[in-house]
């Protein structure tokens, strides 16, 4: 089996007396989509934020591409090829979608201080911009500031990001909130190849799209992974039903 | 494109604005009314400091009440190295003062620089009331050390005997020494316009948008800002020199919380974020200090009660007027 | 140096931080419940001030002039509410700074408007004049001891205050969940002007009790602000006991830093420059203990946790 891309070991993470993340242990494989379900509140978002960066863990280690992260911050994790979305769609409001997306064209170049050439004359970063935005079928939109974006638009608008990032790895929290069907189907698909160019961890509710695109789902109730499996294990597995498939169906 | 004409009715409005400031000293000289020359140096002054804090707060998003700081350690940079220059006694092993101007700003953007390091590295480390807060305090420590330190008038601050030189300019004249403040005034323009364009300044105006999705492309806005702030604090540096060499005098009053909350009104006045918003609500702000101080005395209870109406009800300033609203392609 | 010198020093240390504190908690109070920065809080000091010292020689009684004081700056509190303030709860920071910094402009040229350029004296009423033997001799300005005695009072009292009774809930649950108080029923317009007119009197009452040490006069209050924010971003904001702790840490440090360093200067360097070279530093000495602990705590140190 090929090394992990990220691996994370027995993560920790208490608010007062609310064990948010209870020693979860997880892995992403190359190629896969490694997709993370489980009920409200069962601590995915916060542990999306620790293997990004944005909350420091208790305890417990994160590896990517074989490096400790401890110690690294978003940024850092970021410029490694954590390339992440926002659960809640996280964008410079009043820039364009273009500028958004160039933005980590020029961040990936690792060139923010530059002080002159104006950005909006320089190819270099608007073309491989426009092309990511194309890829997610946002071209039609290049020039609208992020803030008139619809809801759907947005998420796409932070994969794209993500994509120009030339990320080694994503991190996607629910992408397909708040999507049509539509939306979903196209994303789901649009996903798909997706995972050829990076394995993702996906979070996510819609479990239409779950079933269809992980290779591997890991479930978390309060804070503890309960199952991890393919599809097939997971939907057939007693305690899963119990915890969350049951409710939901 | 809807937002082209927006755009291009800010750029007329700038060249006018632009213009504008040229044309009336050069009008006052015409009919020998040098006092005129005087105001539109004072407004050339405040506006190239206000441009200064701009790029922190306007660009940035930093709220820093501290400027004053800044804009004093200038005025004290041209005092002193002027001081030691007149009496003929070296600053510190050896060197001399100086009456060149280019010397005296290069000089202060050297210690507005390495005082705004530290101010800077400490306040970034926090956010919003505390940044304020933060910055304000420490320009008081500035303040107060400058009001005791006895060496350099303490609180009864330092006259310029002569105003110093600029090579090949006669700047003891009203309308040269205001040529000298309009071109820096024009370059502080065309730097922040340059800045604002610019990679950095893109990952500047992002971290004042949203700090995280800064840092989840990988760039960390603590550094971004601290840069924009030391530049900032550089360029009302600049600002500060030449308001000494206007009044020919500097004190510790030019680093009071009021000059820093001045600043900021300025911007406000004229427009937050704008290129020409400085230059706009320093031109409001003299003609009224100018038109109220002319009918009372109290004018500055009338500029507040301006103020308050312009806070409250007319957010967008002179330029939110006379160009509509911003945009940000 | 004698004890006595030292104890005496302390003293006016403590009685700065009390002061300090009267200050510091109306700011952090309005900050902690309504996320308000409020550059206006010296103008209520300088009312206090004003109110107590125009009153007191009208009717010739300070502590009628005390009184006023209360009602005047919470009065002035409350009007600045209603009129100004309620419209920048929603608004950013910034507009908070910029609307602030224009009320200071209205309040000092209207006062300097209504009493004139000269300040005003204010004379320490009869029963607090005189002075009580200090240990080890000397002796001490029984006002001063007052003042001290009054901060330590209004301190248990705002803590009864907040965590004893049904106003102190509100306000708790305010910091905690604008949302959650106005669905709990409270009206929550006339709690914050409430708390904002609790902020302003303390504000005054500071302005009143000092108004007898110094001269009464426009722009008293600014540097007391200055100070009270450097007290509750020490402290924390929002948080009334790191304001307590802040004032006095801050009361403290300038005052005995102002006391000691050019004595400790003198021991180095000829006296008569370590007189004003340690005076120069001393006054930069509470920026130095903010930055030094902003470093290691940078939301202070009784942060509210977020």
């Amino acid at each position: 089996m090929a090394e992990p891309v990220l691996e994370i070991l027995e993560l920790r993470k208490t608010f007062g007396a609310l064990k948010a993340t209870d020693g979860v242990s997880l892995d992403l494989r190359p190629g896969e989509i490694h997709a993370l379900i489980g009920p409200n509140g069962a601590g995915k978002s916060t542990l999306i934020h620790q293997i990004s960066g944005s909350i420091r863990p208790d305890s417990g280690s994160v590896r990517f591409l074989g490096q400790d992260m401890a110690g690294l911050d978003m940024a850092a994790r970021a410029r490694l090829g954590l390339g992440r979305s926002f659960q809640i769609s996280s964008l410079a409001q009043e820039f364009s979608a273009l500028r958004n997306v160039m933005l980590a064209v020029q961040a990936r170049q690792g060139s923010s201080f530059r002080f002159f050439r104006p950005v909006m004359d320089d190819p270099t970063l608007t073309e491989p911009a426009m092309a990511m935005l194309e890829r997610v079928g946002l071209a039609g939109r290049a020039q609208m500031p992020a803030a008139e974006l619809s809801h759907g638009e947005r998420r796409q608008l932070e994969i794209a990001i993500a994509l120009a990032l030339g990320s080694k790895a994503f991190l996607f929290d629910e992408p397909m909130a708040g999507m049509g069907p539509e939306g979903s189907k196209s994303l789901t698909k649009f996903l798909d190849g997706l995972r050829l160019e990076a394995p993702i961890l996906l979070v996510e509710h819609d479990m239409d799209a779950v079933f269809a695109l992980a290779d591997r789902i890991s479930v978390l109730v309060y804070g503890r992974v309960i199952a991890t499996g393919t599809v097939d294990e997971i939907r057939n597995d007693p305690e899963v039903r119990r915890a969350y498939l049951g409710e939901a169906a | 494109m809807t937002n082209a004409s927006p755009t291009s009715r800010e750029t007329i409005v700038n060249a006018l604005l632009a213009l504008l400031l040229l044309g009336l000293p050069l009008l006052a000289f015409a009919m020998g009314e040098p006092f005129y020359i005087t105001l539109a140096t004072r407004i050339a002054v405040l506006a190239l400091a206000a441009v200064g804090l701009n790029i922190a707060l306007g660009l940035g998003g930093l709220v820093s009440f501290g400027h004053a700081a800044f804009f004093g350690l200038g005025g004290y940079a041209a005092g002193i190295l002027a001081t030691h220059a007149f009496d003929g006694v070296p600053l510190f092993a050896g060197i001399p003062g100086t009456v060149s101007m280019p010397v005296i700003w290069l000089v202060t953007m050297v210690a507005c620089g390495l005082v705004a390091l530290p101010i800077g590295a400490i306040s970034l480390r926090t956010a919003g009331v505390y940044f304020i807060m933060i910055t304000l305090a420490f320009a008081q420590m500035i303040y107060y050390f400058a009001i005791s330190w006895p060496a350099y008038g303490g609180e009864d601050g330092l006259s310029i005997y002569v105003r110093n030189e600029f090579p090949g300019v006669n700047t003891t004249q009203p309308l040269p020494f205001f040529l000298i403040c309009y071109a820096v005034l024009m370059a502080a323009l065309g730097l922040f316009w340059l800045l604002r364009g610019s990679r950095f300044g893109a990952a500047l105006q992002a971290a004042r948008q949203n700090a995280t999705r800064l840092s989840a492309v990988g760039i960390a806005p603590f550094n971004i800002r601290l840069v924009a702030f030391i530049i900032s604090a550089m360029v009302t540096g600049v600002a500060g020199a030449l308001f000494a060499d206007l009044n020919k005098f500097v004190s510790p009053s030019m680093m009071s919380w009021h000059m820093s909350g001045e600043l900021i009104v300025l911007i406000i006045l004229g427009g937050k974020g704008r290129l020409f918003g400085p230059v706009a609500g320093a031109m409001l702000y003299v003609l009224f200090e100018f038109a109220l101080g002319g009918i009372t005395e109290r004018w500055q209870f009338f500029l507040g009660l301006i103020l308050l109406g312009v806070v409250l009800f007319a957010r967008g300033g002179l330029l939110g007027l006379l160009a509509g609203k911003a945009r940000h392609g | 140096m004698s004890i006595a010198l030292l104890i005496e020093q302390l003293l006016n240390g403590l009685q700065l931080g009390v002061m300090l504190f009267l200050m510091a908690a109306g700011l952090t109070l309005i900050f902690g419940v309504m996320g308000l920065i409020n550059l206006a809080h010296g103008s209520l000091y300088m009312v206090g001030a004003f109110a107590c010292a125009a009153v007191a020689a009208a009717t010739g009684s300070f502590w009628i002039g005390l009184v006023a004081s209360l009602i005047a700056a919470a009065a002035a509190g409350a009007i600045m509410e209603v009129t100004v303030i309620r419209r920048l709860y929603e608004r950013d920071h910034l507009d908070q700074v910029l609307a602030t910094f224009a009320l200071i402009l209205i309040f000092s040229e209207g006062t300097r408007w209504l009493f004139g350029s000269f300040p005003l004296y204010l004379d320490i009423p009869p029963l607090l004049q005189g002075a009580v033997p200090l240990p080890g001799g000397g002796q001490y300005q029984l006002y001063r001891l007052a003042i001290i005695g009054v901060g330590i009072v209004v301190a248990i009292g705002l803590y009864f205050l907040i965590s004893r009774t049904r106003l102190g809930m509100r306000i708790r649950a305010g910091e905690a969940d604008r949302e959650m108080i106005a669905a709990l029923g409270v009206d929550i317009r006339t709690l914050y002007t409430v708390v904002f007119a609790l902020g302003a009197a303390l504000a005054g009452l500071a302005g009143a009790l000092v108004g007898a040490l110094q001269s009464v006069q426009v722009g008293m209050g600014e540097p007391a602000l200055i100070l009270a924010f450097v007290v509750i971003v020490i402290g924390g904001i929002g948080s009334i006991k790191g304001a307590l702790f802040g004032a006095i840490l801050v009361g403290v440090v300038d005052t005995m830093g102002r006391f000691l360093l050019p004595k400790a200067l003198a021991l180095m360097i000829p006296a008569a420059q370590a007189g004003p070279i340690g005076a120069a530093l001393a006054s930069m000495l509470i920026y130095v203990v903010m930055a030094l602990i902003l470093a290691f705590r940078p939301s202070g140190l009784f942060a509210a946790q977020s």
